[in-house]
């Protein structure tokens, strides 16, 4: 399947921004602008501010002198960039990948997206719908590349490219629809090359020794045949707390008092809203741009500071301060619902017991991460290496009870070991056995029990067990596979070893 | 005059014991777990909880006998609901095969260790939690430090250990309380009958601090330890199988 975006372009995008906060300025014309060279300049104009003429970049003085009256608003920097990415956060209704398109658009990865909306048009008319109710100028495009989605979205007509068919559609438009910066597209229009046909069958090798590496590059972009990454807008933390340093921190004890105040800020903060985390990461953020980090998990929700200090205190000697730390950031990027203990009222009671162990089980992972840590519950299987499973989480119940009917050995063999026996009858059990250059003489037996293959999960032949006890007094479990047959010779087993 | 001398020495006793780390008399509702016997060998004349016990095995199906017993005495210390931890190398049980020593097997955590050291960290930590019923671990190797400090840990938890030395290379001295070897023997039944009987082991305690250590012939039969049987039982699927 082709990957296909959709670019937005928020054609009046700031001053939109400005009417959705304020809406006493939605009929009446008014212009954002901000200080340049000693004088007031128009950052952004209305629509009915352009209707009177008023354009972007001209001097505040000269707009008032086109419409007598109109409102100046002082723009204010940063603002329209936050909005943006709020915006874009916000889009994640659409898609998961969305990314803001500074200064005035978004971009978003729709591939597998648009059916969920009844196909592409549909698509599109929902996110213009969304965007219009929020008072927003909005012209979304479909396209298979970022670079087309782009360039249709600003320059086109029709606002669907068809998939493959950037290259049909992107020669109609003009050579500005590439992204390109103002020099380049300058230089092109003096050239004459004022739509992109002019140019796209040259050979980029031309193309890229008269104007530069961006221009082919761009030109790839829109048609495909070079990638383009989108940079999501990133989903905030709800957990997360910070700590920047007025002195730059240098030593263990700075870094382990630092982490003891956000965890107890952290913790109290999920303590009101009742819940536990199971993943904690500790940033440090270096005075040299380098950024470190510690994290840690635990197997049940918690949001006791102590034990959390405790699992971080291995890791704090790993965190090399180099300069110094100046900002620390700690964020729980997963949390769970939990309730509260009382501890000291249930100290003898289980569920106390089992947040002990969850806090023991927590430190044993956290020092040694290749430990293995399971309990099992029953399965309903009858073969036996499947008539048991790994519990997925540490307190997960069965609601099926565990098989009892059957005799079973204590301990088991991973896989069955091959043995040499001796039997006496068909189906009998064996007189004796070999195992690993040992003889066993087989004095008691019980059996055959035949454990059938489950024939729906995998192929193979049945086993025949027997539960035999040696002259010494111990005790196996052995199988036959399959029949008896005097033809071939069935391989026997030993899989496990009774009390 | 001798009365009050015997009280004395009865309390000095009692206090040595105490000095010497070694629980006091349990309640007599929990004492002895039908080992009879061999109740005669521990100070106090109970099995001693809050303490470390090591079992040596040298080949598996020593080590299975070693577990059964086990598995036999923790059926009946553990409390319903409690947890315990399992600590080994390499998992050789098989968890529905506990039900029958009534336990139920999810009241089991098996953690997976590489090391000795590891093992043998994992175990003091899990001894030190008041919370857990009861801790085992697989190791080859437990020298008399490390051994030291899982009895520490346990007078102050009072949380019941048990090691487990598969094939150890040295029997050292060491501060574990006691020191069993349990072998398989054969099960007692009529001649004639057909079938494989109830387990039976023969029970050695080695070593026991301020008890005597012993020899027992010991079955297990539907939950519970039976000593000296003179008429064979006859297991209850050799039973149900003859009709």
């Amino acid at each position: 399947m082709s990957r296909r975006y959709v670019s937005i372009w928020l054609r009046h995008f700031k001053t939109d921004t400005y009417t959705r906060c304020y809406p006493h300025v939605k009929n009446i014309p008014f212009v954002l602008a901000a200080p340049d060279h000693g004088r007031l300049r128009v950052t952004a104009a209305n629509l009915l501010a352009q209707s009177g003429a008023v354009q972007e970049a001209m001097v505040v003085a000269d707009a008032r002198a086109y419409i007598p009256g109109i409102e100046v608003i002082p723009e204010e920097e940063g603002r329209a960039e936050k909005s943006l990415q709020s915006l874009a956060e916000w889009f994640i209704r659409f898609s998961p990948v969305v990314a803001a398109d500074p200064p005035d658009g978004l971009l978003i990865d729709a591939t597998g997206c648009a059916h969920l909306w009844g196909g592409e048009k549909a698509y599109l008319t929902a996110m213009y719908k969304r965007l219009a109710a929020f008072g927003y100028h909005a012209r979304p495009a479909m396209a298979d590349t970022i670079g087309a989605a782009w360039a249709v979205a600003r320059f086109g007509t029709k606002l669907i490219v068809p998939e493959g068919e950037q290259y049909t559609v992107l020669s109609l438009l003009p050579s500005q629809a590439l992204r390109l910066s103002d020099d380049i597209v300058f230089l092109l229009q003096k050239l004459g090359l004022h739509s992109i046909k002019n140019f796209i069958d040259i050979a980029p090798a031309s193309l890229h020794r008269r104007f530069g590496p961006e221009l082919t590059h761009r030109l790839k972009q829109a048609l495909g045949t070079a990638e383009e990454q989108l940079t999501p807008a990133s989903v905030p933390v709800e957990y997360q707390e910070r700590l920047p340093c007025l002195q730059t921190i240098v030593t263990a004890k700075g870094i382990e008092i630092a982490l003891s105040a956000l965890t107890e800020t952290l913790c109290n903060k999920l303590k009101k809203d009742g819940k536990g985390l199971r993943r904690l990461v500790l940033y440090c953020y270096r005075v040299d741009g380098k950024i470190l980090n510690i994290a840690i998990g635990t197997n049940r929700p918690t949001q006791h500071a102590a034990h959390l200090l405790k699992l971080f205190e291995p890791k704090i000697e790993s965190i090399e301060p180099g300069l110094g730390i100046e900002l620390f950031v700690l964020e729980a990027p997963l949390v769970e619902d939990c309730t509260i203990v009382q501890e000291e009222l249930w100290q003898n009671n289980a569920m106390a017991g089992s947040q002990e162990l969850a806090e023991l089980l927590d430190r044993i992972s956290g020092k040694i991460p290749s430990a293995r840590i399971e309990r099992f519950l029953p399965d309903a299987h009858h073969w036996p290496e499947n008539s048991y499973r790994a519990a997925s989480f540490v307190y997960e119940k069965s609601n099926i009870p565990w098989p009892q009917s059957r005799p079973r050995p204590l301990h088991i063999l991973a896989t069955p070991s091959p043995i040499q026996v001796t039997a006496p009858i068909p189906d009998y059990p064996p007189m004796l056995f070999r195992h690993q250059s040992q003889l066993h003489r087989i004095a008691r037996a019980d059996g055959p029990e035949r454990i059938a293959q489950e024939w729906w999960l995998q192929d193979g032949e049945h086993r025949d067990y027997y539960y035999v006890e040696d002259e010494e007094g111990k005790r196996y479990w052995i199988f036959r596979l399959g029949h008896y047959d005097p033809e071939k010779n069935n391989q026997w087993f030993l899989h496990g070893y009774f009390a | 005059m001798e009365t009050a001398k015997a009280d004395i020495v009865q309390r000095l006793r009692k206090e040595i014991l105490q000095l010497q780390g070694i629980p006091s008399a349990l309640p007599a509702s929990v004492e002895s777990f039908g080992l009879g016997p061999i109740n005669a060998a521990f100070p106090g004349k109970t099995f001693p909880l809050a303490a470390v016990h090591e079992f040596i095995m040298q080949q598996p199906e020593a080590a299975a006998a070693s577990s059964a017993f086990v598995m036999a005495l923790v059926g009946k210390i553990l409390p319903k609901g409690a947890s315990a931890v399992w600590i080994s190398a390499q998992r050789k049980i098989f968890p529905p095969a506990l039900k029958s020593y009534g336990i139920s097997p999810e009241q089991f955590i098996f953690i997976g260790l590489k090391k000795d050291k590891e093992i043998q960290w994992a175990m003091e930590e899990a001894l030190k939690c008041k919370g857990l019923g009861i801790v085992l671990a697989e190791m080859q190797e437990l020298d008399f430090t490390s051994s030291r400090r899982l009895q520490l840990a346990v007078e102050k938890s009072r949380v019941t250990g048990f090691v487990f030395r598969n094939n150890p290379r040295s029997i050292n001295t060491n501060a574990c309380f006691t020191r069993w070897q349990i072998s398989a023997l054969p099960a007692l039944l009529p001649p004639g009958l057909p079938g494989v009987g109830y387990p039976r082991w023969k029970i050695e305690l080695l070593k026991v601090r301020n008890g005597i250590p012993g020899s027992w012939e010991l079955s297990f039969v539907n939950g519970q330890f039976r000593h000296a049987i003179k008429t064979p039982v006859m297991p209850l699927h050799a039973k149900q199988k003859t009709g």
